[in-house]
């Protein structure tokens, strides 16, 4: 037992004795197949497929590996526009995240930096934010869908490469990832200590030095934690995104797949979806980790 | 006129209307340049006040406060300030803290130079192996050190010193006063040193100036001048009868002061206007129509006269 400490099996083993448990509760809902052979009426020999199971449509955790592993072990294939591998899926998402992202960093943090710096501007502004921070991004897509209606970028060859859809996806996710950068960012203006200010007045820095040399860099920590959620909320709303829009990506061949009946890779895209949005969530921890001073 | 700073007549209060609390009333003080002034007082007396006022990060309700004969009107470096919680910036280093004040008031330098001055400075405070730190890794006493070299580096012409040992220990406190009064006969600036401790006060400074707290705000009291030869060892000047009839003078007109200003120290306390509630009524638990809560001040006494027969 002290050994079992010592070694730290237990941050090792406990996690895995979960995740035992939940396979194995998994595997017990879950349904499974029967084939059984019979006499039709005819007198010829037939089978029949039915299957068993408290959730009976629900696959099973080996049904699930065996249909999903074409997706796995082949993570970057592409045999169609919708069946690609899983990591395929995945950067197409990640491509489109990027770009929702960026936008809602560099319209986000402006605003929160006016928020925090103007009494009167975050009077007036406040209670708009918080009614328009709730509202979820299935609404606001179809909004999106009739502000770009015209949008059409088209390549060389006449092929459409920037439509509606695309224009109305990255608009729903920046608006929808923004507000925690917007509010982080005014808290952490905010809470820039009066000393680095008085630092600044007697220094006689300029409003922009006082900008890059105190403000950013003190609120940093602050914007660095609504970076990181906002990060979290753009990966929630792109899944939403492209189900809705049909476009090619984890949430797209998600709904794709729920479409042809071919549950198991429904579970192999919530998965992925999870375990991206982990990752993402660590890396930008460890980011945040570095810039926080003092 | 010699003097580099003139308060007259200065007083200050915060808050508003009835609320209105005074904090400096009628302050005169005059400052030649190279003087070695302290200021003493309690805690919460306007200390940081009056400070903030000569920096100019406040401005006086009342009275003038001028600096070579010319109203002050903001902050500025010529009125170096070091502050009580040393106020440097957590991401920079040692040296680049120092060198955000280079960088800010000596444009005309060249990179080289600049690195040289600022060099300069962190070697002052004794701080060279540590330039490369950062605040969080040094003692108090090392920040306040470097907090001290960002203030020299700027040249000032008046250094203020809001407190600056405050938050350190008694030894620590003792190294650095005698390291900054080192630095002061080097260099003859003009220094204002505010400090809650007698011994600080007269020790580092030639002029003391005690700040007397008063109902409607503190003011200065008559200073005692300290004659001591510098450089003054420590050791052999708390043994002198000199420095202890200082202090006794010192402590006895703090003392007196504060006992002058608690006498008369009156406050206003509201007694809850209401009574408990009187059970022998039979209670009504309509939302629309509840019983009020019985007020003192509504209580009324009615004699209805009733003939005996």
């Amino acid at each position: 037992m002290k050994l079992f400490y010592q070694l730290k099996l237990d941050a090792i083993l406990l996690p895995i004795i979960a995740l035992l448990i939940c396979l194995g509760g998994w595997a017990a809902i879950s349904g499974h197949s029967k084939t059984t052979s019979y006499v039709d009426d005819w007198g010829d020999q037939a089978t029949k497929t039915e299957r068993f199971g408290i959730a009976k449509n629900l696959p099973s955790p080996s049904e699930t590996w065996i249909a999903s592993k074409p997706y796995i072990v082949e993570p970057f294939a592409k045999r169609g526009e919708l069946d690609q591998g899983i990591l395929s899926f995945a950067w197409l998402s990640l491509k489109l995240v990027a770009q929702g992202y960026a936008i809602a960093l560099l319209i986000g943090t402006p605003i929160g930096f006016f928020l925090g710096l103007s009494k009167n501007f975050s009077r007036a502004f406040d209670p708009i934010i918080q009614i328009l921070r709730p509202v979820s991004p299935l609404a606001w897509l179809p909004l999106g869908m009739v502000l770009f209606s015209g949008m059409r970028i088209m390549d060389s060859s006449g092929r459409s490469v920037f439509g509606t859809s695309d224009a109305a996806a990255l608009f729903t996710i920046a608006i929808c990832a923004m507000w925690p950068t917007v509010l982080n960012t005014a808290v952490g203006v905010r809470a820039v200590p009066q000393d680095y200010l008085n630092v600044a007045k007697v220094l006689k820095l300029s409003r922009t030095k006082t900008l890059f040399k105190i403000l950013i860099p003190s609120a940093l920590p602050y914007m660095f934690t609504g970076f990181r959620l906002s990060l979290g909320i753009a990966w929630l709303v792109i899944v939403a995104v492209e189900m809705l829009i049909g476009k090619p990506g984890v949430g797209g061949f998600l709904w794709q797949q729920y479409n042809a009946n071919s549950y198991a890779h429904i579970i192999l895209s919530i998965l992925t979806i999870g375990l991206i949005g982990f990752i993402l969530d660590r890396v930008m921890s460890l980011i945040e980790g570095r810039f926080r001073t003092a | 006129m010699s003097n580099i700073l003139q308060l007259s007549g200065v007083s200050k209060s915060f808050g508003r209307a009835h609320e209105r609390n005074a904090v400096l009333r009628d302050v005169n003080l005059a400052v030649e340049e190279g003087d070695f002034v302290s200021i003493i007082g309690y805690s919460g007396t306007g200390k940081s006040t009056l400070i903030n006022l000569i920096a100019g990060l406040l401005k006086p309700d009342k009275g003038t406060a001028t600096m070579d004969g010319a109203i002050i009107a903001g902050p500025g470096p010529e009125r170096g300030i070091v502050f009580q919680n040393y106020s440097l910036l957590p991401w920079l280093t040692v040296t680049e803290n120092v060198r955000l004040a280079v960088d800010q008031l000596f444009p005309a330098m060249s990179e080289a130079e600049r690195k040289d001055y600022t060099a300069s400075y962190v070697d002052m405070v004794k701080l060279t192996p540590a330039s490369g730190k950062y605040p969080k890794e040094l003692s108090g006493g090392m920040r306040q050190r470097v907090s001290v070299a960002r203030t020299l580096a700027s040249n000032p012409r008046i250094l203020l010193l809001d407190e600056p040992l405050s938050a350190l220990d008694a030894l620590t406190r003792a190294t650095l006063q005698d390291e900054i009064a080192e630095i002061w006969q080097k260099n003859r600036t003009t220094v204002i040193w505010i400090t809650n401790d007698p011994d600080e006060a007269i020790l580092v400074a030639d002029r003391v100036v005690p700040l007397l707290p008063g109902r409607e705000g503190a003011t200065l009291g008559a200073e005692l001048t300290v004659s001591m030869a510098r450089p003054r060892d420590r050791r052999e000047i708390l043994k002198t009868p000199e420095f202890k009839d200082l202090k006794i003078q010192l402590v006895n007109t703090l003392l007196g002061a504060k006992k002058e200003s608690a006498s008369t120290f009156t406050k206003k306390l509201a007694i809850p206007d209401i009574l408990p509630e009187d059970l022998a009524i039979k209670r009504n638990y309509s939302i629309f129509d509840r019983p009020e809560p019985r007020r003192r001040s509504q209580l009324s006494r009615e004699e209805i006269k009733v003939e005996a027969s």
